[in-house]
């Protein structure tokens, strides 16, 4: 990524990746549209009932999907490689050429408050939290559900780039947070735990993952012996562990306070 | 058709747009306040590249709006009607097959694994056929994921087991595969399942949960995506051991 001014646009190039892009997303398209139609036609045999607009639907979806890639690069891509360069410049930390992992309370900071942010507006957990209260009968709340996996997220990319910054292995990182998984698992009320192994997949958004890896390649970048290969990645699997522990706590929290206040009538969570 | 009827239709397409862009626009909005609040209120001083990576950012929201509302056009509903009806036709090869289709399908498609597969791509010196085969590689696994996930809620095999063996294999396989992989392939595991396949994947485990007898949806229909996020480690683990990407660090 060549630097360019700060009112350049870079039109041209845009144009020429969206051409490679097509290309190259119609590749990518194909096989779910031919499994779809496959399944549909030759096991089901069951008609189209509308082939006009699902034609319009994988149109939409080829132009779609090479825009979101072009912005990638052009976007995402650059503003997390932004963002890394700012949080670890030697000027803005304020220490010499190698300095300690305390003196980066704001790029732990920002890996919070992105994996917070963007978690608990997620659509996607939203729905699945609704669902999560309903077949729970109310004992497990959508609200705290939500809150539950967004600090989740949160401290997982935060010790994520604590680990970058620290080099501890990721493999050491990941051990530990398994072990406690496995452990919780045993403790944890039975219904949960289905759904708070999920929660880990589906905190994840389509905008969220590039900019965090982004950020997290960047850091490996701009930190002194640091291999962006080897140390960069990480971010985005310390961010699906996380949630399952703090869902699973949260089930034993909600469970603990409903069995406590169980005397009194009303038992909301 | 009737001139009111092509009216509606055209409304009805208007307000799905509508949707699918406020889905994205509120996607990218925490992002935006937390970039914002860092500029302004801890570095003061405006980004590098900032017109630039504002084009970037619109023409994410605009091909994400135009992505799922093309998906939410055509392959879901048809997705969602075909899950819900093989699982309720009870054949068990067709699920099957069905089930590791769909895994593989949706996710060479997925955008957040094209995103780090590109990532990782450029760091391996930009080999195409490399990052190809890191892309099917995590589709296959899962595809796999999916069976496995579809044949535990018939059999009704508990989730735990399944994935604290998932992690066994894991950690037996980590200290095996080159150091370069292991970040890749921890993070491919949290990245299969965002716009496409958790939509058509949740339909698919909770149709087939609520179709079997004496299975409850929370407990068995959910499950299938801590599978898939679980099977691309193990998958990609194995595919860079055997198959280490050149050029390293260059």
């Amino acid at each position: 990524m060549q630097s360019t001014g700060v009112t350049s646009i870079p039109l041209a190039e845009i144009a020429g990746d969206l051409a490679t892009a097509l290309v190259a997303t119609c590749r990518d398209v194909l096989p779910i549209a031919a499994i779809i139609l496959f399944f549909q036609f030759v096991v089901l045999r069951r008609r189209l009932a509308n082939w006009k607009r699902v034609a319009a639907g994988f149109v939409a979806v080829i132009a779609g999907l090479s825009i979101f890639l072009v912005g990638l690069e052009v976007g995402l891509f650059p503003l997390g490689e932004a963002m890394a360069l700012q949080l670890t410049d030697p000027g803005f930390l304020g220490a010499g050429e190698n300095p300690g992992w305390w003196r980066y309370g704001f790029t732990y900071l920002f890996a919070f408050s992105l994996g917070f942010a963007t978690t608990v507006a997620e659509p996607a957990l939203i729905a699945v939290a609704l669902k999560a209260e309903q077949v729970s009968g109310g004992t497990i709340g959508a609200f705290g559900l939500r809150i539950a996996v967004a600090l989740g997220v949160g401290v997982g990319v935060a010790l994520g780039v604590l680990r970058i910054i620290i080099d501890f292995p990721l493999p050491w990182l990941m051990v530990i947070g398994y072990a406690l998984v496995v452990l919780q698992t045993f403790l944890a009320p039975r219904s949960i735990i289905p759904l708070a192994y999920d929660s880990g997949g589906v905190t994840t958004s389509t905008v969220t993952v590039p900019l965090v890896v982004a950020l997290g390649l960047g850091l490996a970048q701009q930190i002194p012996d640091r291999d962006p290969l080897r140390d960069g990645f990480g971010l985005i699997a310390a961010a699906s562990l996380f949630p399952m522990l703090t869902v699973m706590g949260y089930a034993q929290l909600a469970e603990w306070r409903t069995r406590r206040s169980r005397p009194a009538s009303s038992a909301e969570v | 058709m009737m001139p009111l009827d092509r009216l509606r239709l055209l409304l009805g397409g208007l307000a799905g747009f509508g949707r699918a862009l406020l889905g994205s626009l509120r996607d990218l909005l925490p992002i935006i306040v937390v970039i914002g609040g860092f500029q302004l209120l801890v570095f003061q001083q405006p980004l590098e590249n900032v017109a630039s990576v504002l084009v970037g950012l619109a023409l994410v929201v605009i091909g994400l709006t135009l992505f799922v509302f093309g998906l939410e056009m055509g392959l879901f509903p048809i997705g969602e009607q075909l899950a819900y009806a093989l699982a309720r036709k009870g054949s068990v090869p067709w699920l099957v097959a069905f089930a590791f289709a769909l895994g593989l399908g949706t996710t060479v498609a997925e955008p957040a694994l094209i995103a780090v597969a590109a990532e990782a791509g450029k760091l391996t010196g930009g080999n195409e056929t490399w990052q190809l085969g890191l892309r099917l590689t995590v589709a296959v696994s899962v595809g796999v994921a999916l069976v496995i996930g579809v044949l535990r809620i018939m059999v009704g095999w508990p989730i735990e087991w399944l994935i604290i063996g998932g992690y066994v294999v894991v950690m037996a396989l980590t200290p095996l595969a080159p150091p370069e992989i292991v970040g890749v392939a921890y993070d491919s595991g949290g990245v299969t399942t965002s716009t496409i396949t958790v939509p058509l994947t949740a339909a698919l485990g909770i149709g087939l949960a609520s179709s079997i007898r004496g299975r409850s949806p929370l407990i068995d229909g959910f499950g299938l995506i801590a599978l898939a996020s679980l099977t691309p480690i193990v998958f990609v683990l194995v595919y860079g051991t055997f198959w280490p990407a050149n050029g390293l660090g260059e």
